[in-house]
């Protein structure tokens, strides 16, 4: 599913480049649910980046499944990510004045799907996470429990590849963490390949497999 | 059917009220003073016109007799010049450019009047005796009855025409004054029409202290033989009016033998200097609406794209949120770009709106107006070119926070 090969990334910090990610070798099949871990200042937030084509990187070679991501413009980058991907962030990232249905519909609608059909298919992914009796609510009326389920049910319905995690139980209380990891290992479980980037140990424990990254290469890969 | 994008764009000017109201109202109030300016402009320039009395002002040249200061063809100066009626043929056929000659004698002198009697009731007010041609030269409103006619020349007729405010005076208030008596000098004339003066305030009330008479039966009641006291003068509307004197005072001169260059001997006045007084007022006034106007406009503009600015730092995550979901950067500068306009057309026509209905309203409490304000009005035309203007103005107000929008990395916005 994902296969980087040599990706180096440099940031230009004061006028020296700064080397973020070194000859970075990376594989996920389909279907493993994998945790990036690595302390603040490692590269794991650069790599997200790169992984969910918000950050272009300088060399080397990211193929997502059997399409080779580099060089894009900027209308590509973005139906790729709109296609191929699903975000899920820390803090959620629900926009406040539309209510949770609307929310999860937002990828359709840059995907052209029409109003009713959209919004069918988004209870149905609402649905899906428990939530459809909330569908008509705001995000400023959930728990944060709550928020994080619509923006899962919001990565799903575009029926993407890969489910890219930031910290998603970074907000959340310990109980509720573990509710949302059943849930993305559930998602996991219906063949949907997901990274999570992490700092929080049980996290990893929850996933199939865990690579650190330090100072920008993988522990134990070189 | 509604494009989808229109939709998702409703959702999010409705959903963020307060955000909506801000920016529409700077617009709202541009568009509002705007209209608002130009109808009390045009009021004014109305109001000020009609106290000018309309083309009264702008073309109209008197002539009167003077004395001679130069000696000419072996003539001594000092000699006092009077015209006749042979003069009224020799005008009308050598000046050119000449439109309405209204010769005219009057009693007592150059403002001032004589008495006249009507039924036990005096008054002091002008009376002269006129050509059925002055009406042209300076016009007047009849309110009942008729203007002096050639029948009335003709005939010697001892007809008279009074003005409202000499009307006032002389009868009883409802009092019919047609076909009533009013005694001059101890001849007596019958009313046969009262008139207004178009003009507004003092000068207007100064024209309705009046009394007409043929011109003819003027001449002969009061003993003025063929003696013309003064010309009143209307030029042709291609012609100027100083143009007009100086070719009367050409044939008079010319007739009466007076040296071309004596200025004294021939007493003149011609309205072009007002005339020009009065355009370059009006000029200035639209000048002052059109520079404020622009003005308001302008900044009800730049508010727009200010309150946008914020806006988008205000919508950071959102961007980036809607940018990682698979936006373009040229989809999130469309978003801006279509609220901004939608914001613009909105408010902006609200603001012609609620101005307009406000100038109705002011228009009903000035109704017909004073000397220096008339009804306020605004030209259709130019409110809607001022809301496409405005739209144009939204178009370039979303652009800068629009470019800043695109210039949101998502990762970025996503860090928090």
């Amino acid at each position: 599913m994902i296969r980087l090969s040599r990706i180096n990334k440099y940031y230009q910090v004061g006028g020296h480049p700064l080397h973020v990610l070194k000859d970075l070798d990376l594989e996920v099949r389909t279907g493993e649910m994998v945790a990036i871990m690595g302390s603040s200042g490692s590269g794991k937030s650069t790599l997200l980046n790169i992984l969910g084509i918000l950050d272009a990187y300088d060399d080397g070679e990211y193929w997502l499944g059997d399409t080779l991501v580099k060089g894009l413009s900027e209308r590509q980058a973005a139906a790729y990510r709109n296609r191929f991907l699903g975000f899920v962030f820390q803090s959620f990232h629900l926009l406040p004045f539309k209510n949770a249905v609307e929310n999860v519909a937002l990828p359709l609608y840059y995907q052209g799907i029409n109003r009713r059909k959209r919004n069918a298919m988004a209870m149905d992914y609402l649905e899906r996470v428990g939530l459809k009796d909330w569908a008509e609510h705001l995000p400023s009326e959930m728990s944060g429990g709550q928020k994080q389920r619509v923006a899962i049910a919001r990565a799903l319905v575009g029926q993407p590849r890969l489910i890219l995690a930031d910290e998603p139980t970074g907000a959340l209380d310990s109980v509720t963490s573990h509710e949302i990891m059943d849930l993305l290992k559930d998602v996991n479980g219906q063949g949907i390949t997901v990274v999570i980037v992490t700092h929080e140990t049980d996290v990893a424990a929850e996933c199939s497999r865990t690579v650190r990254l330090v100072d920008g290469q993988f522990e134990g890969v070189a | 059917m509604i494009p989808d994008s229109w939709v998702e764009l409703w959702e999010v000017v409705i959903r963020n009220k307060l955000r909506t109201f801000l920016t529409a109202s700077g617009v709202f109030w541009g568009m509002f003073m705007l209209v608002l300016m130009l109808g009390f402009g045009n009021g004014l320039r109305v109001g000020v016109q009609k106290a000018m009395g309309g083309r009264w002002a702008t073309n109209a040249v008197y002539i009167w007799g003077g004395r001679t200061t130069m000696p000419y063809k072996g003539l001594q100066p000092g000699r006092s010049i009077d015209y006749d009626q042979s003069d009224i043929p020799a005008l009308m056929s050598e000046v050119r450019g000449l439109e309405h000659l209204a010769p005219r004698n009057q009693l007592g002198g150059y403002r001032n009047g004589v008495n006249v009697v009507h039924a036990g009731n005096a008054t002091n007010i002008s009376v002269s005796g006129d050509f059925p041609s002055f009406a042209e030269v300076m016009p007047r409103v009849m309110e009942k009855g008729r203007w002096i006619n050639e029948l009335d020349m003709a005939e010697l007729r001892k007809n008279a025409v009074l003005g409202h405010a000499a009307y006032e005076q002389l009868f009883e208030r409802g009092e019919d004054p047609i076909g009533a008596y009013v005694t001059v000098n101890g001849v007596a004339f019958q009313v046969v029409g009262l008139f207004r003066s178009p003009q507004t305030g003092d000068r207007g009330d100064r024209e309705e202290m009046a009394l007409h008479v043929p011109f003819t039966t003027f001449n002969n009641a009061f003993n003025q033989g063929d003696r013309v006291g003064w010309f009143a003068a209307t030029a042709r509307p291609d012609v100027a009016a100083s143009d007009l004197e100086a070719g009367i005072r050409r044939v008079l001169a010319e007739r009466h033998q007076i040296h071309p260059d004596d200025r004294q001997a021939i007493g003149g006045y011609n309205s072009q200097e007002e005339f020009e007084r009065v355009e370059n007022l009006f000029a200035g006034i639209r000048g002052l609406v059109w520079i404020v106007g622009t003005a308001t406009l302008l900044s009800g503009v730049v508010g727009v794209s200010n309150i946008l600015l914020i806006t988008v730092r205000e919508r950071t995550s959102e961007i980036g949120v809607r940018r990682a979901l698979g936006a373009t950067q040229l989809g999130v500068v469309w978003m801006i770009v279509q609220e901004a306009l939608l914001l613009t057309s909105v408010a902006g026509y609200s603001g012609l709106v609620v101005g307009v209905a406000a100038l109705e309203l002011a228009a009903y409490y000035v109704g017909e107006g004073n000397e220096t304000m008339g009804p306020p009005t605004i030209d259709l035309s130019v409110a809607l070119s001022a809301v496409v203007v405005l739209v144009i103005g939204g178009l370039f107000a979303g652009v800068i926070p629009a470019r800043r929008a695109a210039a949101i990395h998502p990762v970025e916005a996503l860090r928090s």
